[in-house]
């Protein structure tokens, strides 16, 4: 069946004539109609653009055209704007909004011939960790409906997971890649920040979010990283560093490589399937001849505290622009300019996005600033100091992506702090920017799937989708699917 | 750290939220508990550390402010709420006076 292909699998087919653009993108339209009802993984999709995209991309293709992803139908989260095609962050404020212009990254897939076959489902504005925060209803985890799929970027794991699409785009601002991609036994990858362009990303955190491919194995993300990554002058965060062939030298292998792993990721209350599935999956490369080390990140545990001033801080700043006044939701009825903001924003916005509002607000408001904003940023400096003292001695970082399998819808919508701590083990990355990618490395006695990450130093996306395709090479997780029901 | 619920009300008006009286008693209590949490930042001395707003080093980016893409003005009404002859519509901004 196409879908079950990998984006290279898929592109060699269609390249060599076997399957059209037109039947692929059919199948993968049959299969979300059959399957997507039981997940909710999709906002929106695309059926009659998709199908359109997919005759032109069967037309240049007989003209002799090729592209990196000519045909390849890949889903979007609905945080990245789409030109014509609706844009929710799945929020209430933004339900109706029908972006002018396309992101950055979504003009790169399509440039590379790609089929945009609809919007994910996500955390609204991507706050969260499990896909429960959306105007839209939760998504459902491919391996086990009554489990989370891990968030903000839920949708488009669980999309990848049970093959809605041959890939997909995710954003990463504390975990949001690579915690869905382990929940759902998927590759999700957070570039170094500034290596992929925001311009069209709906804003969380703006020194924290970054763009990234989710997808069916290694390879693929190198495939998406290829097409996405590189210098934009509409971000001006944006890094002008020159771009990797990211699909080239991907196995090479692991010898001569040295793997740190850092004693505070194996944390008090991790769970013990986990624990061994990351364990072992060091060792397969501890076997192929990498030279494994034990290292300090002393202030690891301090990165959830600190993420959650400075994500909150730079979200209520963000969000700000939903007023009401030019373009999203407003609420009826308001007599003045203020009341009618305050009445939009109670509407327009969700229990958690208010909660973050309230905290971002509180912590930057007049006699706090020192005292938790300047804080949180200083600590960050450590943080990201840990890091870069660890590279002067080890090549790239091995760590468990999340403390244990996925957890039940509605287990943790009661306890935001309990929510957050599900972020303890990915949050680092994002404070120090560097890059990191999640693989499937196991699954617990119960069939949920564990997740194994690589984390590198700035711009060495190249050197970790390396170490993941050698571990990829050993375990063959990918290859397992989920049986939906 | 316990937030009081005319702290609470004095943070919504900065944010320019409205919240319900059930939303404000629940949040007093879970954004109680969060910044005590986050309090645990204060074990570490940060004095002599500088601090990071971006991970990455960055320098302003400048260029000259020239159109390089037009959009057709209709575009705009498309997602406005509410507009009136190409501009937008918003509730009464000057109180009158007496």
């Amino acid at each position: 069946m196409p879908h079950s292909l990998t984006i290279h699998e898929l592109m060699e087919k269609l390249d060599s004539g076997e399957l059209s653009s037109q039947q692929v993108v059919k199948a993968y339209l049959d299969r979300i109609e059959a399957v997507d009802p039981k997940l909710n993984s999709f906002v929106t999709v695309d059926r009659e653009g998709a199908m359109e995209q997919a005759r032109q991309a069967d037309r240049q293709r007989a003209e002799g055209g090729r592209g990196a992803l000519l045909g390849a139908p890949i889903a979007v989260k609905d945080a990245l704007a789409t030109k014509g095609l609706k844009t929710t962050a799945s929020s209430k404020s933004l339900e109706n909004y029908i972006p002018p212009f396309d992101s950055f990254v979504v003009g790169k897939l399509k440039e590379a011939g790609a089929v945009i076959i609809g919007k994910t489902n996500m955390d609204e504005f991507a706050m969260g960790s499990s896909t429960e925060n959306s105007h839209f209803g939760a998504t459902r985890n491919p391996w086990n409906t009554d489990k989370i799929p891990g968030g903000s970027s839920g949708g488009s794991a669980a999309a990848v997971s049970a093959d809605l699409c041959a890939g997909a785009i995710g954003s990463d601002t504390g975990g949001s890649i690579r915690q869905p991609a382990s929940c759902c036994g998927i590759v999700g990858l957070k570039p170094t920040y500034g290596r992929v362009s925001r311009f069209g990303l709906i804003a969380f955190a703006s020194s924290l979010d970054q763009v990234g491919p989710m997808t069916k194995d290694v390879a693929d993300a190198a495939v998406l990283l290829n097409v996405i990554a590189g210098y934009d002058s509409l971000d001006s965060t944006c890094a002008d560093v020159a771009v990797d062939d990211y699909t080239s030298g991907i196995g090479d292998g692991v010898e001569g490589l040295t793997i740190g792993v850092p004693r505070e990721y194996f944390v008090d209350g991790m769970d013990p399937e986990v624990d061994r599935s990351v364990r072992e999956s060091i060792e397969a490369l501890e076997n192929l001849g990498a030279r494994i080390k034990s290292i300090s990140l002393p202030h690891t545990k301090y990165a959830v505290p600190v993420y959650y001033v400075i994500a909150p801080a730079e979200a209520s700043s963000n969000l700000a622009r939903y007023d009401g006044v030019k373009y999203g939701f407003r609420a009826d009825g308001a007599d003045s300019l203020v009341s009618m903001y305050e009445a939009t924003r109670m509407e327009g916005f969700g229990a958690e996005v208010k909660r973050r509002i309230m905290l971002g607000t509180y912590a930057l408001s007049s006699g706090y600033y020192d005292a938790y904003y300047l804080k949180a940023q200083k600590v960050r400096t450590l943080i990201r100091d840990d890091f870069l003292k660890a590279f002067e001695e080890v090549s790239v970082i091995m760590a468990p992506t999340v403390p244990t399998p996925p957890f039940g819808i509605g287990e943790k919508t009661g306890d935001p702090l309990q929510m957050y701590l599900n972020d303890v083990l990915t949050i680092n990355a994002n404070l120090a920017g560097i890059p990191g990618v999640s693989m499937p490395c196991g699954f617990s006695a119960d069939r949920l799937p564990i997740g194994v990450q690589v984390l590198g130093p700035y711009f060495k996306e190249k050197l970790i989708l390396r170490v993941a395709r050698t571990l990829e090479g050993v375990l063959s997780c990918n290859k397992a699917k989920p049986v939906i029901n | 750290m316990k937030l009081a619920r005319d702290e609470v009300r004095h943070v919504a008006t900065l944010a320019r939220l409205e919240l319900s009286p059930e939303e404000e008693e629940l949040f007093a209590a879970q954004l109680s508990d969060i910044l005590e949490y986050i309090n645990q930042l204060n074990e570490l001395d940060t004095d002599s550390i500088e601090p990071t707003s971006h991970a990455v080093d960055l320098m302003n980016v400048f260029r000259e402010d020239e159109i390089s893409q037009k959009f057709d003005p209709g575009i705009w009404k498309l997602n406005a709420p509410s507009e009136d002859h190409g501009h937008f519509r918003v509730p009464k901004i000057i109180e009158s006076e007496g």
